[in-house]
């Protein structure tokens, strides 16, 4: 279950400069585990002392709003994308 | 790479220095009030680089922190009388060290507005009308003035937006004067007049296939590759600023006096929290006098997640696909709506919804009482203004005002079908009679003019 993660430039400092990760998960919830596993810290960035998700990011599963789907339990198919993304202001 | 210039007469070096990178960092805030950024979430400190949220922390939005007594010592309501004509008038209340892009962005009318207070049953009733703003008849300008001002000095080349059309038009206008590139992103449903008046300026346009949302996200991602100045995204905090001075003016033109009652349009909700910042600045440093002011909000019911929020007593955001006329302020995951939504509760305020037809009853109404042609977004205000009225939510007697954000010959499309046609009629005196007859007859149930 290959997935790729793209990664916002705050956070790149955790992937090594890398844009673009590839990890195993088969949900939103294992991705962030995942991703702490082979970035340690990244998880806290990302998510609260609860593990919710920061009201300020927005994920995307293929474009899709996580939020429209089913949050972090949003089920994950191999060679999904991910998009981690923070808010911005309106235009 | 290290540039080395000048940000004032006093010849105070101002060193920007970019590093590989492309993000880069100011050395030295000769000139400014301001001191730094700062995360509204958790408070953070940041340098006043190009960066918009709290990377460090929480990836909460970051904001501007000034020295109010430097602020309070330079400025009076003396000096800002004597300044230009333009936002640049409240420059020691904006994120900018050296000589602004002043393109005579700012001041524009606040209008008594006595005909439709009387329709309304308003006592007194204040339009301000940015849809006169310069260069591009929108609010916009305003921000995008801030923008590109601290985006030129911080370094960058390229300029670049996502937007719902009116950033569009301003952020091209503005670059093209100061001489930026410039890169712009829209929906590709905009209505023709907000594509057409981003063209007129030559920048490069990308119409992406999908939502304001949709695009939103792109640009977040091109801005991660690309060493870009986004005016809503790394130069957010700077940007942003620029709307406070809807709220500095307003004061200024009632005779330094704050009103009672603010409605405005909510989009993502930063303009409705930085006319708010805007009051409580001038209140802070003397400038006027501290008193209650209600804030009330407006969206359209095709895209109305904040007013939902806030009619179900939420805290936080659900985000919405929108579908609505009103394009403009079509934000289905509005950043800044939980502090829009804390704002309205704390002052005792209101967030309110209207479908499509009420927006252009409202686009018609104002048209009709006060002779200004707002777009939707305007539309969407005075129809929320007259519900909240009707709702009893707005007190007859309070000074209110309606911030008008954009001008209606920009969205000719949404008012098309729903205003009269011309009488055709032949270059003769009997041609005229009759068509004269003829409209006489249609128009004699309407109620004569006030």
């Amino acid at each position: 279950m290959a997935i790729q993660v793209l990664i916002p430039t705050p956070l790149q400092k955790f992937t090594n400069d890398e844009a673009s990760v590839s990890l195993e998960a088969t949900s939103i919830d294992g991705l962030l585990q995942a991703l702490e596993g082979r970035y340690p810290g990244i998880q806290a960035r990302l998510c609260d002392e609860n593990g919710k998700l920061r009201r300020f990011l927005n994920l995307y599963v293929n474009s899709e709003d996580i939020r429209f789907l089913d949050n972090q339990a949003t089920v994950l198919s191999d060679g999904d994308e991910v998009s981690i993304v923070p808010a911005v202001a309106g235009g | 790479m290290l540039e080395v210039g000048f940000a004032d007469g006093a010849r105070t070096p101002l060193l920007a220095c970019r590093p590989v990178t492309g993000i880069p960092l100011t050395a030295t805030l000769s000139r400014s009030t301001f001191t730094g950024l700062r995360c509204k979430e958790c408070g953070h400190p940041y340098e006043a680089g190009a960066r918009h949220v709290c990377e460090d922390v929480c990836f909460g939005p970051l904001e501007v922190v000034y020295d109010y007594d430097a602020i309070r010592s330079r400025v009076s309501r003396a000096t800002i009388e004597a300044g230009p004509t333009s936002i640049w008038r409240y420059r020691e209340f904006l994120p900018v060290e050296g000589d602004p892009i002043d393109v005579g962005t700012g001041f524009t009318p606040l209008l008594k507005a006595d005909r439709l207070a009387r329709r309304l049953g308003l006592s007194s009733l204040y339009i301000k009308n940015d849809g006169v703003n310069m260069p591009t008849l929108s609010f916009k300008d305003r921000v995008v003035s801030v923008a590109l001002t601290r985006a030129r000095e911080l370094g960058f080349t390229t300029v670049s937006c996502a937007s719902t059309g009116n950033l569009a038009n301003s952020t091209a206008a503005i670059a093209a004067h100061a001489g930026l590139e410039c890169c712009v992103f829209i929906p590709s449903d905009l209505e023709l007049g907000k594509v057409l008046g981003t063209l007129v300026y030559n920048p490069t346009l990308m119409a992406v296939k999908g939502n304001y949302d949709q695009v939103n996200r792109l640009c977040s991602e091109v801005a991660n590759t690309y060493g870009w100045g986004f005016v809503n995204i790394n130069l957010r905090p700077y940007y942003s600023e620029g709307s406070k001075t809807l709220g500095y003016e307003v004061i200024e033109q009632l005779g330094w006096r704050l009103p009672d009652h603010i409605v405005a349009p909510l989009a993502s909700g930063s303009l409705f929290t930085k006319i708010r910042k805007g009051f409580d600045e001038f209140i802070k440093v003397g400038l006027v006098d501290e008193k209650p002011v209600r804030f009330s909000g407006a969206q359209a019911e095709g895209c109305s997640p904040i007013a939902q929020a806030f009619a179900a007593g939420r805290d936080f955001i659900t985000p919405v696909k929108p579908n609505t006329i009103a394009k403009s302020i079509a934000i289905g995951n509005p950043a800044d709506g939980p502090y829009a939504i804390d704002i309205a509760n704390r002052t005792g305020g209101s967030i309110a919804a209207v479908t499509d037809e009420e927006i252009i009853d409202g686009i018609k109404l104002l048209a009709e009482m006060e002779g200004v042609f707002t777009e939707t977004a305007g539309g969407t205000t005075i129809a929320v203004l007259k519900k909240l009225v009707e709702q009893g939510k707005i007190d007859p007697s309070e000074t209110t005002v309606a911030y008008i954000t954009g001008n209606g010959l920009k969205t000719t499309e949404a008012i098309a079908s729903s205003i009269g046609a011309p009488y055709t009629i032949e270059p003769q005196l009997a041609s005229f009679h009759e068509a004269w007859e003829r409209s006489q007859a249609s128009h004699g149930a309407a109620a004569p003019r006030a």
